[in-house]
């Protein structure tokens, strides 16, 4: 269907197109599968069937685009229309003239690797993987809710150009997840796999690769125990965090400061600011020397991988952060044009129906040289955080605040018992600089989640964010009321 | 877009065998987005999406398959023949499922607003013009959306609206902005100009140095815009009847009736007076409105028919995801005008921004403020202050630290653009709170 469609939309390009014009389809196809087990009841199966496309314009200056679902001839010749008439109805009062911008005609092909996919495992077995995982639970009555679910996305897209760019993708991803909600004596607690944090690409591979199936009796049992353990104690102390609340740091604190559309100002009426400014780059200590932050959409397995991204920009590793110091922003091509600032091939959208804009895609903290217990051992008073369950920070990426669905004491360098409702706070500015111990590859964990919203009109798209467990001074930490 | 749902619709029931039964949910939108940036404009293009949810059902099992709907006949028709191929080959493997509920009423209604479809490059010269000279960003959305409801029973229910959202603000520097909102089913471009013209005489105000004030409790009047930020974190399972049965809710205390709010908290989803169509995707009919607190008591919870199956208790109307979609916060006795005498000395919140739970279990929520907050001394404006974090428990904001509700309540449309125009809206008045805590 792809290739009908290219071919209806090179017949629809307008004749009297300028040299100096831009035209882009980019046409996705998504398939993703949702099956929960709900405390044994398997939910009613839903899957999803997307097609459509959206065509891009840059002409006389102005910019616009259309997203239609017709893919007939004359359905992209009447979005072409459209987004035509949107670039130079405004070309006038556009932000920036992109005809001053040189956009990535790419060809190739790329696709994630898959060694059984998912289309191949028969109802029953995905079935039968969900009762698996939610075995742990038994009959105790303290387990008042649980939910094991697979959600399965396979997407397709194609990016031709109106001067010979043409790339076709195909992306498979797989997120298991399982989440416990247990309750005795008025006390509620719930221990998870986080927001669909064991997403990778791949296909049911995925589901050993990422040791999910182990996972449920060490939930099951950290919930009952949660049930009667101690509050979190409050105090400025060192924080340990596991790969799973990394990964929420590192997206709100590092990434979202860092890309470049915020910088620009275009999120400032919805997502945000930053408090990262153009002169920083280069220069800025943005962590201690520990700090090794890279934009890393190459690697196969993570969640936001790719070859190319949205506006046809090749997908290479960038180092962000090293050494602790900024080197590069998370900006495509045409924000590295405005600004200025080095970046990535970031321009990307939730599907047909969206523009691309400067996303996270993988996101990583590069391992140190600590292992978990070679980091406890640093820690004189401490605790220990599991599993991302809160999130707020402000709009310029600074001032934050999270919390975690499980935290463990630390005290002479040995990890002690369970305390609930861990939080913490700080800002990021300085936060990373407080960065005192970051931990081996044997503590590294490649996790993602489909959810990152951003955007006007808003977009929610998957996102890979792979770390080390990781080491904090001095850091603000407290419990529930 | 409703001759194409009336063809779905009568396709599948012409389609469907003996046993089965189906439900239909058509969702869409034509809509135009202009995103602007620093008084210009960033990217503007026009979006038109469909899709239809088409739900098999044979005895108590059932499967949805959800296509992309294009309005061209022929290959719409195709997908939809694929989707029943493909739930007739799911569905024997799958278990009977005990929380179906059908809904075996026939109820058909017809409420098409479409109308004239608001002019989106009107809007964008309206707001380029009117803050002209201003660091405006912020963006038009216009255009009509629908929603349709059809099933084996013959009941069909067609929602359509043509409407425009724009939402923008005046930066005065760094993150000191004033926030304007405007929403309506057909465009006057002076109530653009006057609005542009009140955000000016705020954006002086903004002009003053700003305060950066030190942790600790303080007198507060959070506006009606700060109060749905409240409100909104409540969404996240909060008036969930599965997310009270299960404890998961952070409401439970009050669901429970270990914890009251003041008893001037009526909160009612209010179906009638909001945006929203009046049916769900299973068909089932919304009731005008539906209690949640009433004198500070939580006396209702949002029931999805799955829930309400599961549960033993009827309807309400609810999605899946039992949200509330047009929540209503009843309105006080502080008279408009005077909510800086009535605050006297304190912080006046114009926006809270990015709240979620720091204790689900005692409902205490942090956030942050933004945009504008200013202090007050002696019922005056003094300056902006800097932003800063909250961390409040709602029985402390909507209970024993709650001095009052304004006599005018706001009525907010929804401004969420995820995956579709939201019909979502949320109706409220502002808050005097004695004591809020602020940590950093």
């Amino acid at each position: 269907m792809q290739a009908e469609s290219v071919g209806r939309f090179h017949r629809a390009l307008p004749a009297d197109l300028a040299n100096d014009s831009f035209v882009s389809l980019r046409l996705v196809e998504e398939r993703s599968e949702q099956l929960s087990l709900r405390k044994g009841v398997l939910e009613p199966p839903e899957v999803q069937l997307d097609v459509g496309a959206m065509v891009t314009v840059h002409e006389d200056g102005g910019l616009g685009y259309a997203a239609t679902a017709d893919l007939t001839e004359s359905g992209l010749r009447h979005a072409i229309d459209r987004a035509r008439s949107w670039a130079r109805a405004t070309a006038k009062v556009a932000l920036f003239d992109p005809r001053t911008i040189a956009m990535p005609n790419p060809t190739g092909e790329y696709r994630t690797p898959v060694q059984r996919p998912f289309d191949d495992v028969p109802m029953a077995e995905r079935i039968a993987l969900l009762h698996e995982l939610g075995a742990c639970v038994g009959d105790d009555p303290r387990f008042v809710d649980w939910e094991t679910s697979l959600y399965a996305v396979l997407t397709r897209t194609r990016y031709v150009t109106s001067h010979g760019g043409d790339v076709m993708q195909e992306l498979h991803h797989l997120a298991p997840d399982i989440t416990l909600v247990a309750s005795a004596d008025g006390v509620v607690q719930k221990r998870s796999t986080g927001q669909r944090g064991m997403a990778q690409q791949g296909g049911w591979e995925v589901i050993d690769r990422v040791g999910i199936r182990s996972l449920g009796p060490r939930l099951r049992e950290e919930a009952i125990a949660l049930l009667t353990a101690p509050d979190c104690p409050a105090g400025d102390m060192h924080l340990l965090l596991d790969p799973g609340q990394m990964m929420l740091q590192i997206h709100e604190s590092i990434g979202h400061p860092l890309e470049l559309d915020r910088i620009l100002g275009d999120e400032r009426n919805y997502a945000g600011r930053s408090f990262v400014t153009p002169e920083m780059f280069g220069s800025y200590r943005y962590g201690s020397e520990l700090l090794d932050v890279t934009f890393d959409p190459t690697r196969p397995e993570e969640f936001a991988s790719y070859g190319w991204d949205d506006e046809g920009a090749a997908a290479t590793r960038v180092h962000l952060i090293r050494n602790g110091v900024l080197e590069a922003g998370l900006g495509s091509v045409v924000s590295q044009h405005r600004s200025g600032i080095p970046g990535v091939a970031n321009a990307r959208s939730t599907s047909w129906n969206r523009p691309p804009i400067d996303r996270m895609a993988n996101l990583n903290v590069e391992p140190g040289t600590s292992t978990f217990d070679e980091l406890v051992s640093q820690v004189e008073r401490g605790v220990y955080m599991e599993t991302n369950t809160s999130w707020s920070i402000d709009d310029s990426r600074n001032k934050f605040q999270f919390g975690c669905e499980l935290g463990r004491i630390i005290e002479d360098g040995e990890l002690k018992g369970l305390v609930r409702t861990p939080n913490y706070r700080g800002i990021s500015a300085t936060f990373w600089r407080s960065l005192v111990g970051v931990g081996d590859r044997s503590t590294f964990q490649v996790l993602g989640t489909p959810y990152c919203g951003k955007g006007e009109p808003n977009q929610i798209i998957r996102v890979g964010h792979a770390s080390p467990a990781c080491l904090f001074a001095d850091v603000s930490v407290f419990g529930g009321a | 877009m409703r001759a194409c749902f009336d063809t779905i619709a009568d396709h599948i029931q012409g389609s469907i065998r003996g046993g089965e039964g189906f439900t239909l949910w058509l969702s869409g939108e034509d809509s135009d987005f202009a995103r602007l940036n620093q008084g210009r404009v960033r990217q503007p293009g026009s979006v038109s999406q469909c899709s239809a949810s088409l739900r098999l059902i044979q005895g108590r099992r059932h499967a949805t398959v959800q296509v992309a709907i294009s309005g061209e006949q022929s290959g719409d028709l195709a997908r939809i023949d694929h989707a029943l191929d493909r739930l007739r080959a799911v569905l024997p493997h799958l278990p009977d499922d005990p929380h179906l509920l059908i809904n075996e009423t026939v109820s058909s209604s017809d409420d098409d607003r479409s109308g004239a479809r608001p002019d989106a490059r009107q809007m964008v010269d309206a707001l380029l013009e009117e803050g002209d000279g201003l660091d405006l960003v912020g963006i038009v959305a216009s255009g009509s959306v629908f929603r349709g409801f059809a099933n084996h029973l013959g009941q069909r229910n067609w929602f359509a609206r043509s409407s425009f959202n724009l939402d923008w603000c005046l930066v005065h520097d760094a993150d000191k902005a004033v926030k304007c909102s405007l929403a309506d089913f057909s465009f006057d471009r002076a109530a653009v100009t006057a609005r542009m013209a009140d955000a000016r005489r705020q954006l002086e105000v903004l002009r003053r140095p700003s305060r950066t004030i030190e942790p600790g409790r303080y007198r507060a009047w959070l506006t009606p815009s700060a109060v749905s930020e409240v409100l909104g974190v409540l969404n996240w399972g909060g008036f969930s009847l599965k997310g009270l049965k299960t404890g998961h809710s952070p409401l439970r205390r009050f669901w429970n009736g270990d914890d009251q709010l003041d008893d001037r908290v009526d909160l009612i989803e209010d179906v009638a007076g909001g945006i929203a169509p009046d049916f769900q995707a299973d068909g089932f009919r919304r009731p005008a409105q539906v209690q949640i607190f009433e004198g500070g008591r939580m006396v209702g919870a949002l029931a999805s028919p799955r829930s309400a199956r599961e549960y033993g208790v009827p309807t309400t109307g609810a999605g899946s995801n039992e949200l509330p979609e047009s929540l209503s916060l009843a309105a006080g006795d502080i008279a408009t005008g005077t909510e800086l005498s009535r605050l006297e000395n304190g912080l006046y919140i114009g926006n809270l921004w990015y709240t979620n739970f720091s204790d689900r279990a005692a409902c205490r929520i942090t956030g942050m403020t933004r945009f504008a907050t200013f202090w007050v001394q002696g019922g005056e404006i003094v300056c902006p202050v800097d932003v800063m974090r909250f961390d409040e428990t709602l029985g402390q904001l909507l209970g024993s630290g709650l001095e009052g509700l304004s006599e005018a309540a706001e009525f907010q449309p929804s401004n969420m653009t995820y995956f579709e125009r939201s019909t979502q809206s949320v109706r409220c008045p502002g808050a005097l709170v004695s004591e809020m805590r602020f940590t950093l």
